[in-house]
């Protein structure tokens, strides 16, 4: 199937689904008949070519799959094919306000926050996405039939908790909006995250994670929070050529080679930070962004804006005291006014639990001592801080790292 | 025929005193780099179900059902020597092949680059209803 039939049916998946899912009550098997009719339009277009209504053709196929599964169940129910039947022509409601396209009030439904992250991911990357159960399965590096199932108990959950089908308003769309921008950016980050080379995918999930934002943001093109979070995707996304080595090891950003990163990308990240941040109304993921373009910015590791760094995970910390931002911000002050005053920060926060098991608390805590000059306890704390991750480069890079400076102690 | 290929790390004192933490940077290169190969020869030949390492021995919890269900969690016990620390499956011709593939993970380098010749667990994964006989 060419690309071009490929990226017209993923951009009209949702817009089709939220038509179809308008028209009958049923969310499950209106997604049921939408991933069917898009099999079929992906078997036939090529063959017969595109039609002049593609999106028509799409509902109506899936309509007709809709009205056959409804039939069929009546025949399995014997005769209460008439109410059956009813359920798959309920009219849209009243006050539904014709839009153009539903994306957004799916991206909130499949967002929910009544489901689990991984519900909501799974679901959103089918729903909203386009791609196929076998796709979002290689990307997680589970088996198709488990993809599958997680996606239809997601399909359940949201059915059994009633929950509407159209975008909310006031204070739950703020809250749901949350949660939108969680999943989305979990999906980046998966993405990221895994290893190059290893993990194929036809579709890279952290392209997939930044055209989901893109597509939200072209929707609420006033949120600050969501250019924000676009902004912090296509920051993170510019370095990703210089973050790994041949063989898939970790290279950490003052080891990065910058003239790998993508100027453009950083360009246009910071052009949406600038312009999302002028409204004046800043939350975190414009902050992790704004901490993301300061060190794209600097045209190598030594002309790194560190005081910036530091005021800014200041207001992160201030605004969400989350304990990861913590541990960035002891690591800019130490880079900022020497590491025995980010040791002491670091001390300071031995006592919150939720740090001092962490191995990223031991990592960070060895690289300080490493700048301090104290070798001995540096390599001690990469060692820790090896046997704790459940990152298996993340792993490799830490013991390398002790090995190198324990031999660069003889 | 599928089969489970199994490694262990030894976790008393003296075992841990030359295990991989202890080796130069030069040396864990290697043994990733071999451990990479390995397994993109595995994919290449079509044998590979599956390959993972495992988190360290120390972060390894023993797990029993509660009174009324709920997980009880303990360390493991002190006198556990021996943890799995890895395992591939292999989807292979026979028996033979899968020591043969075994072999070939026990030579897996060790410090100054010599072959570790680590024991290597194999065992056959228990497979479907035989075929009716004709």
């Amino acid at each position: 199937m060419g690309s071009g039939i490929e990226h017209l049916l993923r951009d009209l998946a949702p817009q089709v689904l939220g038509v179809m899912a308008r028209r009958h009550r049923d969310f499950a098997a209106a997604e049921d008949a939408v991933q069917e009719a898009l099999l079929a339009a992906s078997i036939q277009w090529p063959k017969d070519g595109v039609p002049g209504n593609p999106r028509g053709w799409l509902i109506q196929v899936a309509s007709r799959k809709v009205i056959d599964e409804a039939r069929s169940n009546a025949a399995r129910q014997r005769r209460e094919s008439e109410v059956a039947m009813e359920a798959g022509y309920v009219l849209p409601a009243a006050n539904s306000v014709p839009v153009d396209d539903d994306t957004l009030p799916l991206l909130f439904y499949c967002c929910h926050p009544s489901l689990t992250t991984s519900s909501a991911v799974a679901l959103t990357l089918r729903a909203v996405g386009g791609l196929t159960t076998a796709e979002i399965a290689k990307a997680f590096l589970v088996p198709e039939s488990t993809m599958a199932q997680r996606i239809s108990r997601a399909k359940q959950t949201i059915k059994e908790s009633g929950i509407p089908f159209r975008a909310p308003e006031g204070e739950e769309r703020e809250r749901n909006l949350r949660s939108v921008l969680h999943v989305l950016y979990l999906v980046f980050n998966e993405g990221y995250s895994a290893s190059q080379g290893e993990q194929f995918l036809r579709t890279d999930l952290a392209s997939e994670g930044i055209r989901l934002a893109r597509t939200l943001c072209r929707r609420i093109p006033a949120n600050p929070e969501a250019a924000g979070l676009l902004a912090l995707m296509l920051l993170t996304d510019a370095r990703k050529h210089a973050r790994m080595g041949s063989n898939g090891e970790i290279i950490p950003l003052d080891e990065q080679d910058r003239a790998l990163w993508d100027h453009d990308l950083i360009g246009e990240g910071i052009a949406l930070l600038s312009e999302a941040l002028r409204q004046g109304s800043v939350g975190p993921y414009q902050l992790q962004a704004a901490i993301a373009a300061v060190h794209d910015e600097a045209p190598d590791a030594k002309q790194t804006d560190w005081p910036q760094i530091v005021a800014l995970y200041e207001l992160l910390i201030k605004m969400t005291g989350n304990p990861m931002a913590r541990l960035n911000h002891a690591v800019a002050v130490a880079m900022d006014e020497g590491p025995e005053k980010g040791l002491r920060l670091l001390a300071s926060l031995e006592g919150d639990e939720r740090l001092s098991g962490h191995h990223r608390f031991h990592a960070v805590r060895a690289h300080l001592l490493e700048m301090a000059g104290d070798a001995e306890q540096a390599v001690i704390g990469y060692q820790t801080a090896a046997v704790r991750t459940g990152s298996l480069p993340e792993r490799n890079y830490l013991m390398r790292r002790a090995a190198r400076l324990r031999e660069a102690g003889r | 025929m599928k089969f489970i290929l199994m490694m262990n790390m030894k976790t008393d004192a003296e075992s841990m005193s030359k295990g991989i933490m202890t080796w130069p940077k030069e040396d864990i290169d290697r043994h990733i780099q071999f451990m990479m190969e390995l397994n993109k020869k595995l994919k290449g030949t079509g044998e590979l179900v599956g390959a993972e390492g495992l988190s360290w021995p120390d972060q390894a919890k023993l797990v029993r059902a509660g009174k009324d269900g709920t997980p009880v969690t303990d360390g493991v016990f002190p006198e556990t020597k021996e943890f799995l620390i890895g395992y591939w499956i292999v989807d292979v011709e026979s028996e033979e092949r899968a020591y043969e593939v075994a072999a070939m993970a026990s030579a897996a380098p060790g410090r100054g680059g010599e072959p570790l010749q680590m024991p290597i667990e194999v065992r056959q994964i228990m497979a479907g209803p035989p075929e009716e006989e004709l």
